[in-house]
């Protein structure tokens, strides 16, 4: 006869901790079920001493378990007791193989072979999911291990190493300083690796320090007692198998998203996007009754969040009516609105008037209000202007707002009215806005952060369709065509499809035939031609613009192989209905042939001097096809007094965000290791307080809500974040100059910081902030004294070029 | 968009200086004092008191360089400004003294001025010449990442020595021990080391190979190979640092004879008014 319980609550993360703890406080029979041997296995498997914060810091913490922001240690510590205190029950090794549903409650399958019956359950798994294991014989001997704490405890022993991927080539450097070490690659080569991984692997094969089998899979280990060394691995290379023996094998071959398991417990997903996650209603029951999802499988990766989430559900589980911890915090985002509506009542209405919003839950709702902020700008208020760097979502949730297309004619405005939004054509580019945009009477606006709307896109599928062909009708408008009548357009646009290109990807080769116009929609593109055997870049095109006007203007082949820069999404454009629009319309055909000219005349330019090209095609390579500012120094002017790198750590806490010597130079042109301000900040994607955002003048900064978990420095595939602590604060100049107090200025200075429990240093992340709160703007390129420092937009690389020439 | 300092904003500087040194120079031809041009006519003040001025604005790059959150002017800016002034203090201060030079402190500060701004005339030299030398010298690579390749070099070398000798093992380890960059001013700023040990190392490596049999001709070879390839490497890095010395060993006269400068002006000024 299996265990019977009222509630089972799979995972002892917090929200699964939360929910155990107060099931047992109310006194409810419950089982709290843990795959590993310890608690919070996550938090667990943090660096020692690393620094937990407690954001969002507005939401009030309503779990049975204290939680403060403290190092791991205490962290853990503080739950370990609060478990007991509270007497939760919770078995640990119990991994969870299959969720039922019966009738009258659900059978959770464990690995062991056991049953546990409850009548409802709660699933907190996170997302990190399972270590990935061998899968192969001998998985589980003692000296195969899946994860390396510190590589100086071993010394003068053979290890090898499993996994080609970023992990797996840091642990075999590591240990390769004391030890014999042979990686395993199951490819032929290293690739999906940060590169300066991928350099520092193939010195160390190539030096002999690392041994290298590609092409090879562990077979099987086999544990050996009486010989040398305590098992053998058998692997199964190119040549046959290989018989290795060695004393202890690491594998870091990554871990199985849960995802797998959520959907044999007939879970559904919004979509096939690999980060979506399962919807829940406002009382996070999904789309099995009586299955509850809680944490960041439900989309809420902060631990706080986690905690509240824990308590609520056991609450709702127990037919309670419960206010949400956030309510307090809606009912203040609606104190504006004239109708002082109940928060029930202000997102009815929200669903009510906006037909974007009306298809998602209403949890899904309160998060996105969460976030969101409540406008009523006066009428004629300006909400943000052309070219303003800002990428926030604007819902009309009431009255209308005025939309200024035209940089110099501001007479001709479109009005969008209750239930529409706008802002959409900047969250998609990652560009400057391509409008201005006034207050109407009586408008009302929900602003949406860049970040909280990219999450509900991914979760919803009708909020995506629906941005995505607003966006191309008003990117064909704005781009192509400004002046032309909508209903002109309604061909061409039908014609639109979006398409994708990896980065080096073509979208069309030089004398290929021409049938359509592409509109860059995001990324970037550059044109080339060859020219005596050699391909000369002639022109750079970034998103907001198109190509392929000249092959169809012209009624010939292609003239150009034209290649994505990085990552691009571009709006394919029909040939014929293209043609056909020209036709129509004398005006566009003018603007058309107007820029037709003006590349012919640029190619020209551009073949005569390769050289420029060759910067461009220099400066695409170092990605600087997504930045949207980006740091050159000059080497012809540069005097390498650093005084760039002085002023930035002097503006910054004491932390350079730039390394000027690092990173590559062609001709005399340097890229420093600095931010870019990626129009898609990689930075961006992956920050659980969203303490990363981009600012009216474009720069990509990070707030101070920063958790210091460093998922954007691994994130960033350009090293230009760093972990730092807070140093000590410096003397002023004259008491440096005259009584030498303490490092003067521009000079290295300890860093200090505010030292958490553990002894380690409380580390934010830092990077380039543009000097955003600097009057002046940047101060590297202020304090560079011979002008050698300058920073530069895509749109400005063609002239910047010409410094090769 | 992007322009050097000295060609900051069209030339500001350079036509400000001009205009000052042409209204100088006319108001000088035009005077007519009574007896020979000095310091003491009313004209001879005015230039004294502008020349004064503009010493310590020009002294002040050195606190606004190192005032990083200044909003006045950028850096760039005040380094054109502090060229082109600086030029045409030359011509002021000349003017001011009337030619007429003596044995005493006045003199002293005028000769001080001078060596100041004929130090800063080979700083802009310098600045204009050595960045392009140093990037071409580099062949793109940072001075990290070569002294990187040398210590590869290094390792390399010991490994192919390894089968040799006992006596070139000890040229390899001195080679790997006792080879300097940098060192003293004089040092750096000749570009070589007269005692460089990896070129002392090819030396006797070289020597020992005469008679090395001929079983061990290889790795003999390969080791003078690596030794060479050391040395040319050396010689960048060399090189490098010569530049680096060159473009700053001459803030070490402008400077302090800067100082040297304010202290005399000072004297001179107070002694001034003190003898009127």
């Amino acid at each position: 006869m299996a265990e019977q319980y009222k509630i089972a609550i799979v995972g002892s993360g917090p929200a699964g901790l939360s929910a155990a703890a107060h099931a047992a406080e109310l006194g409810v029979s419950h089982v709290l079920l843990e795959a590993s041997e310890q608690i919070s296995n996550t938090i667990f498997r943090y660096q020692k001493g690393k620094f937990v914060m407690a954001e969002p810091s507005v939401l009030p913490l309503r779990a049975p378990l204290e939680f403060t922001a403290a190092n791991r240690e205490t962290v853990l510590e503080l739950w370990n007791k609060g478990i007991k205190f509270h007497n939760v029950g919770i078995r640990y090794q119990a991994e969870v193989t299959g969720i039922e549903a019966r009738t009258d409650g659900f059978d959770l399958r464990l690995k062991n072979g056991e049953t546990v019956q409850a009548e409802a359950v709660v699933l907190g798994i996170g997302l990190q999911g399972n270590i990935r294991k061998l899968g192969v014989s001998g998985e589980d001997l003692p000296q195969v291990q899946y994860q390396l704490d510190d590589p100086r405890e071993y010394d003068g022993e053979t290890i090898i190493v499993v996994g080609a991927g970023d992990a797996g080539i840091e642990n075999a450097v590591a240990l390769a300083e004391q030890n014999t070490v042979i990686i395993i690659n199951r490819k032929d080569e290293f690739d999906r690796v940060k590169e300066g991984n991928l350099n520092l692997i193939l010195q160390h094969i190539k030096d002999g320090k690392i041994e290298c089998y590609y092409s090879t899979q562990v077979g099987r280990m086999e544990a050996t007692p009486d010989a040398e060394k305590p098992m053998v691995a058998v692997l199964n290379t190119a040549n046959g198998e290989a018989h290795v023996p060695c004393d202890r094998l690491i594998a870091r071959l990554g871990a199985i998203p849960p995802r797998r398991f959520v959907e044999a417990c007939s879970i559904e997903f919004p979509n096939n996007d690999p980060a979506a996650v399962p919807s829940v209603s406002a009382t996070y029951e999904s789309n099995v009754k009586g299955l509850y999802i809680v944490g960041a499988l439900a989309g809420y990766p902060l631990i706080k969040q986690a905690l509240n989430q824990g308590y609520e559900v056991v609450e709702f589980i127990l037919g309670h009516d419960l206010e949400p911890a956030d309510e307090p915090l809606l009912r203040e985002k609606f104190k504006n609105l004239k109708q002082r509506p109940s928060v029930t009542e202000a997102l009815a209405m929200i669903q009510g008037n906006c037909p974007l919003l009306a298809g998602i839950t209403t949890l899904q709702l309160r998060e996105f209000m969460l976030d969101s902020e409540v406008r009523t700008p006066r009428e004629g208020e300006t909400i943000f202007a052309i070219d303003d760097y800002t990428d926030t979502f604007y819902t009309i949730l009431d009255g209308e707002v005025q939309v200024q297309v035209h940089r110099d004619d501001h007479r001709q405005r479109i009005t969008l009215r209750r239930g529409q939004f706008f802002g959409e054509m900047s969250l998609i580019s990652g560009r400057r806005r391509s409008a201005t945009v006034l207050a109407g009477p009586g408008c009302v606006l929900i602003e949406t952060p860049r970040r909280s709307m990219t999450k509900l896109i991914k979760s919803a599928e009708p909020v995506k369709r629906v941005i995505d062909e607003v966006f191309l009708l008003r990117a064909v408008q704005s781009q192509l065509a400004p002046n032309t009548p909508v209903e002109h357009l309604t061909e061409l646009v039908k014609s639109a499809r979006v398409e994708r290109f990896a980065a080096g990807a073509v979208l069309f080769q030089e004398g290929d035939d021409a049938d359509c116009l592409q509109l860059v929609r995001s990324g970037s593109l550059t044109a080339a031609r060859t020219l005596g055997g050699r391909e000369v870049v002639l022109s750079y095109i970034p998103a907001g613009n198109y190509v392929g006007e000249m092959a169809l203007l012209g009624e010939s082949k292609r003239n150009a192989t034209v290649r994505a820069a990085v990552a691009t999404e571009t709006i394919r454009l029909d040939g014929e209905a293209f043609k056909t629009l020209l036709e129509r319309d004398a005006t566009l055909r003018e603007q058309v042939e107007a820029k037709y000219q003006q590349r012919l005349a640029q190619n020209v330019r551009m073949e005569d001097s390769p050289e420029t090209g060759n910067v461009i095609s220099f400066l695409v390579q170092q990605g600087l096809g997504e930045a949207s500012d980006v740091l050159l120094i000059d080497e012809a002017l540069c005097v390498r007094c650093n005084n760039c790198e002085s002023a930035c750590a002097e503006t910054h806490d004491g932390t350079s965000r730039l390394n000027r010597e690092a990173g590559p130079t062609y001709a005399s042109v340097h890229v420093p290791t600095s931010c870019r301000h990626c129009e898609h900040p990689h930075c961006m994607k992956d920050c659980p307080p969203d303490a990363i955002h981009r600012a009216g003048n474009g720069e990509v900064y990070i707030a101070d809500n920063c958790i210091g978990c460093g998922n954007c420095q691994r994130n960033c595939p350009y090293g230009v974040i760093q972990m730092a602590a807070k140093p000590d604060s410096k003397p002023g100049l004259l008491a440096w100059l005259l009584f030498g107090a303490g490092p003067g200025p521009g000079q290295a200075k300890k860093q200090q910081g505010k030292k958490a429990d553990g002894g380690a240093l409380q580390k934010h992340a830092v990077k380039c902030d543009m000097c955003r709160d600097l009057p002046g703007g940047p101060s590297c390129v202020r304090a560079c004294p011979t002008g050698a420092a300058i920073r530069v937009s895509p749109e400005d690389f063609m002239s910047f070029t010409n410094l090769a020439g | 968009m992007h322009q050097a300092f000295l060609v900051y904003n069209r030339f500001r500087y350079l036509k400000l200086a001009l205009l000052m040194v042409i209204a100088a120079v006319t108001a000088y031809v035009w005077h007519k004092p009574a007896g020979l041009p000095n310091g003491g006519t009313w004209l001879g003040y005015t230039l004294g008191t502008v020349g004064a001025l503009l010493i310590l604005w020009l002294m002040w790059l050195g606190v606004r360089k190192r005032r990083y959150r200044s909003t006045l002017g950028t850096v760039e800016g005040w380094t054109s400004a502090h060229v082109y002034l600086g030029l045409a203090l030359l011509v002021i201060a000349t003017l001011h003294t009337g030619f007429r030079f003596g044995l005493n402190i006045h003199t002293l500060a005028y000769a001080l001025m001078v060596a100041v701004i004929l130090s800063g005339i080979y700083g802009v030299y310098a600045y204009m010449r050595y960045p392009g030398l140093m990037t071409e010298n580099r062949r793109a690579k940072a001075l990290d990442a070569l002294l990187g390749e040398i210590a590869e070099l290094d390792r390399e070398c010991r490994d192919a020595a390894l089968t040799l000798n006992d006596e070139i093992n000890r040229a390899v380890l001195h080679s790997s021990e006792d080879t300097q960059l940098g060192g003293s001013m004089w040092r750096q700023l000749s570009g070589h080391d007269p005692h460089c040990a990896t070129a002392e190392a090819l030396q006797r490596v070289q020597e020992s190979a005469k008679h090395t049999p001929p079983a061990l001709a290889a790795p003999t070879r390969r080791l003078v190979v690596l030794l060479n390839r050391k040395s040319e490497l050396l010689a960048r890095a060399r090189k490098d640092i010569q530049y680096k010395a060159y473009m700053d060993i001459w803030l070490y006269v402008h400077v302090p004879l800067s100082f040297a400068l304010l202290a005399a002006l000072i004297a001179h000024i107070v002694s001034e008014f003190i003898y009127w």
